[in-house]
């Protein structure tokens, strides 16, 4: 399967992730799934000239084209023209190549927020007219419009997350080159769903604060970050906590919160990222599926049932208090 | 006879690089560096909350993701007037420090290494071990390295929750307490690391290497056994295409201190070091200045410092070729990376190897290296230091106006930032990264960035259109174009 990556308006950070990939030996992993690497800007061989042919043939149809990533926002602006990112070498602007290539392509991926929804670059007011390839946010459009399809009939598959986990990218690119993704594979933001239909919550080594609402109030507190700390992983579409970030770790893991970024818009969220927005107490965000009269109910009952232990520990930066011996055998 | 050559996309650098050269006969006459992309975090951080930042500036950057929110970081601990506990300066060093250390891991396998394979290089005796070593794709260290990073990223994974763009470094130390049994596993992936550097890359132990002071005592060195681990075999390339001389850079280098120690000092102290004088002056950061006559940005009357910087694009400016702005110190051009913190530290191997050679491609690279050994025992000592039981972070209390300063040093150098609050909200906030020093356009007095000096007298084989030793000085400042214009 012939790969060809292009970044623009984002960090690449999408590609440092990549390279944490959970192998021993990333550059046979990918070859041995039948991943072919036409061009990667921090990984290939190839520069200016050699380059440029390489575009060209793509366009002309002498190199097939099995799958086009793109990392970073697209740069529509100034008005319109892309000149906020003019590919080096070429005097034409990214979004001009990424269109004529998206075209060529079997299948197109937007690695990360940024490809996929804008993302962080258009935070603000959206200085440089950033959008996702098929997306702005959460509305459909985006550079390629909401009606495009790749050559294998499928939209932009959307592998977001800012960054995203290099196995969220190497499953899907592994899963295309052995003809094992379908249209059935997405969810409805077009994101592979083996990642998209967990949540953040599940697999939260914090869980047993989160059960009784023993809530962390300041950085490196252990308790739940739920209720004051801004973390949203009760409602965010990714399964960092039951596949861990660079060995073992997660955001909640690392101690600060969840801010959904795997979600659409997640860079403008209305609020401080690490303070939860509340109405009359109760944060305004709860748990997806959950009622809110539910949750409300729970809530009170669970606080007023909260072991010391637990309660304790959820606002010190190490156990202050350990779990009991059992002295007979459990049940 | 004068040609022009217009050079991009260069790659294995991070982000999009356009270099425009004026070639004389076989040598480069003048440089013009183009950074391509702009993406306006200084912008979008306008109207923000302060904390907010610490989500944005890591975001500016995949590969200096930490150095962005230590810098950050700092500039709130400035404006909140608040002081971290000793395991959250020691944490924050080892975050940091891991990062710093990735960073020159993959500038040396993946980055620049890989350029000696090129076919131009068929004729040499050491070309069929490059692409045996340095291959992009199947070259045996290349693939080492890559699995070396993943195992030593893992702990960040335990520190910082995640990289890049963790959210765990804050004004008042680490989100992220280590605990006893975790700080012994902590110990065993740095002499895991340890164990890679010294079996594949220095090809001795650490301490013999740092211990070499002197380009005598290098090359002696070197002569036991010159295809003896990476470093070496670099080291064996330099000799055959004289690269000791390729790429000078501007004779003054900066940097701003590595790694804060709870009593104020640094690890790696800062200075301004003048290689002709081979004197170490104090930094004076009032006289940073910005000027942007030739970036797509608007122009005040004058260079502004970062604290009065203005960011508003002007993509119409004529004269103007690159979105980021000619920082200068008192005026000066100045570089700033690995090679600046050796020489203000004062090794004496880099001292002596600049002090003969000037800073060029050799030494830039030698220093990274050496910085790969000097810093991984400091983080054992970092690491030991830490005492499980204490805080590791204070919270952050932010006044609605004021202002800050964040100083740090980046893989890639000095890296700056400056905010600006005002009724609670982020009124101006500079960023200068070590790039924006290193590739710097020329200001309004027409005097060439460090790069674009460097470039001056490359020379450029018959027939080339991607000069490959305009490649090699590009690729010795280890590049992030991304920090770069921001």
């Amino acid at each position: 399967m012939n790969v060809l990556w292009l970044q623009s308006g984002g960090c690449g950070g999408c590609s440092m992730s990549l390279l944490c990939a959970d192998t021993t030996d990333f550059q046979g992993h990918l070859r041995a799934a039948g991943v072919n690497l036409l061009w990667h800007p921090s990984l290939s061989l190839a520069s200016g000239e050699d380059v440029l042919a390489l575009l060209r043939s793509v366009i002309d149809g002498t190199t097939v084209l099995d799958a086009l990533c793109v990392e970073g926002s697209l740069l529509r602006g100034p008005n319109g023209t892309g000149r906020f990112h003019m590919l080096a070498g070429t005097g034409l602007p990214m979004i001009h190549w990424v269109r004529e290539l998206a075209v060529k392509a079997r299948h197109v991926l937007a690695v990360g927020s940024c490809a996929a929804w804008g993302g962080i670059t258009a935070g603000g007011d959206n200085p440089t007219d950033a959008c996702g390839l098929q997306y702005e946010d959460d509305r459909p459009g985006g550079l390629l419009g909401a009606d495009f399809r790749s050559g294998s009939g499928l939209p932009v598959i959307n592998i977001a997350g800012c960054p995203t986990h290099p196995s969220w990218v190497i499953d899907t690119l592994m899963a295309l080159a052995a003809d094992a993704f379908t249209s059935d594979d997405l969810d409805p933001l077009a994101r592979p769903r083996f990642y998209a239909d967990q949540l953040v919550h599940h697999g939260c080594t914090r869980n047993e604060y989160y059960e009784f609402k023993a809530s962390a109030e300041k950085p490196s507190d252990l308790g739940c970050m739920m209720e004051h700390m801004g973390c949203k992983g009760t409602q965010v579409h990714a399964d960092c906590n039951i596949r861990p970030w660079n060995g073992e770790g997660s955001c909640t893991r690392g101690g600060y919160a969840c801010i959904a970024c795997t979600e659409p818009g997640f860079q403008e969220p209305g609020h401080l990222f690490h303070q939860t927005p509340k109405i009359a107490g109760i944060p305004v965000g709860l748990p997806t599926d959950m009622p809110k009269a539910w949750f409300v109910a729970l809530a009170s009952l669970s606080k007023s049932a909260t072991p010391k232990r637990v309660k304790h520990n959820a606002v010190a930066d190490h156990l202050v208090e350990k779990p009991a011996i059992r002295r007979t055998r459990l049940k | 006879m004068t040609s022009r050559l217009l050079v991009g996309p260069f790659n294995r650098v991070e982000g999009d690089l356009e270099v425009a050269l004026e070639i004389e006969g076989d040598r480069v006459r003048s440089a013009q560096v183009n950074a391509t992309m702009y993406r306006g975090f200084e912008q979008i951080l306008q109207g923000k909350a302060p904390h907010d930042a610490l989500v944005f500036v890591p975001r500016i950057c995949g590969i200096c993701s930490v150095s962005q929110s230590v810098a950050a970081a700092r500039a709130l601990a400035d404006l909140g007037g608040i002081t971290m506990p000793p395991n959250g300066q020691h944490a924050t060093n080892l975050i940091l420090a891991t990062e710093n250390l990735a960073d020159h891991l993959t500038h040396f396998y993946l980055f620049f290494m890989p350029d000696f394979v090129r076919p131009v290089y068929a004729d040499r005796p050491w070309h069929a071990e490059a692409l045996h070593r340095f291959a992009p794709d199947s070259g045996e260290q290349v693939r080492a390295a890559t699995a070396a990073r993943q195992r030593w990223f893992t702990l960040l994974g335990t520190l910082g929750g995640k990289w890049p763009h963790t959210q765990s470094v804050e004004p008042g130390g680490s989100t992220r307490p280590i605990d006893a049994a975790e700080r012994v596993r902590l110990l065993a992936r740095l002499r895991e690391f340890r164990a890679f550097l010294e079996r594949h890359l220095i090809g001795d132990s650490l301490e013999a290497f740092t211990a070499l002071a002197s380009e005598d005592a290098l090359w002696a060195w070197h002569a036991q056994a010159p295809l003896r681990g990476d470093l070496r075999f670099f080291l064996t390339v330099v000799q055959d295409l004289a690269l000791q001389g390729l790429g000078p850079g501007p004779g003054r280098y900066l940097s701003f201190g590595a790694y804060a120690q709870p009593g104020g000092q640094h690890a790696l102290a800062r200075g301004l070091w003048r290689a002709q004088a081979q004197r170490l002056d104090e930094v004076d950061t009032h006289a940073i200045a910005e000027d942007a006559t030739f970036a797509w940005l608007a122009q005040a009357r004058d260079p502004l410092h970062p604290l009065h910087g203005l960011t508003r694009p002007e993509p119409d400016k004529p004269g103007a070729y690159t979105w980021n702005k000619a920082p200068r110190l008192a005026g000066e051009v100045v570089e700033t990376g690995a090679m600046a913190r050796q020489l203000a530290s004062g090794h004496p191997l880099i001292r002596d190897a600049v002090g003969r050679h000037g800073g060029t491609v050799y030494t830039r690279v030698l220093a990274r290296v050496l910085e790969l050994a000097r810093v991984l025992p400091m983080m054992e000592d970092w690491l030991l230091a830490i005492r499980p039981t204490e805080a590791f972070c204070v919270p952050a209390e932010l006044p609605d106006e004021g202002h800050g300063v964040g100083l740090s040093e980046a893989a890639r150098g000095a890296l700056g930032h400056w905010l600006v609050v005002r009724g609670g909200r982020i009124a101006n906030y500079q960023i200068v990264a070590p790039t924006s020093w290193n590739f710097s356009p020329r200001d309004a007095q027409g005097t060439p960035g460090a790069l674009e000096q460097a470039l001056v007298d490359a020379p450029v084989r018959d027939g080339e259109k991607t000069p490959v030793a305009v490649q090699h000085i590009v690729r010795s400042f280890d590049p992030c174009m991304v920090c770069t214009v921001h």
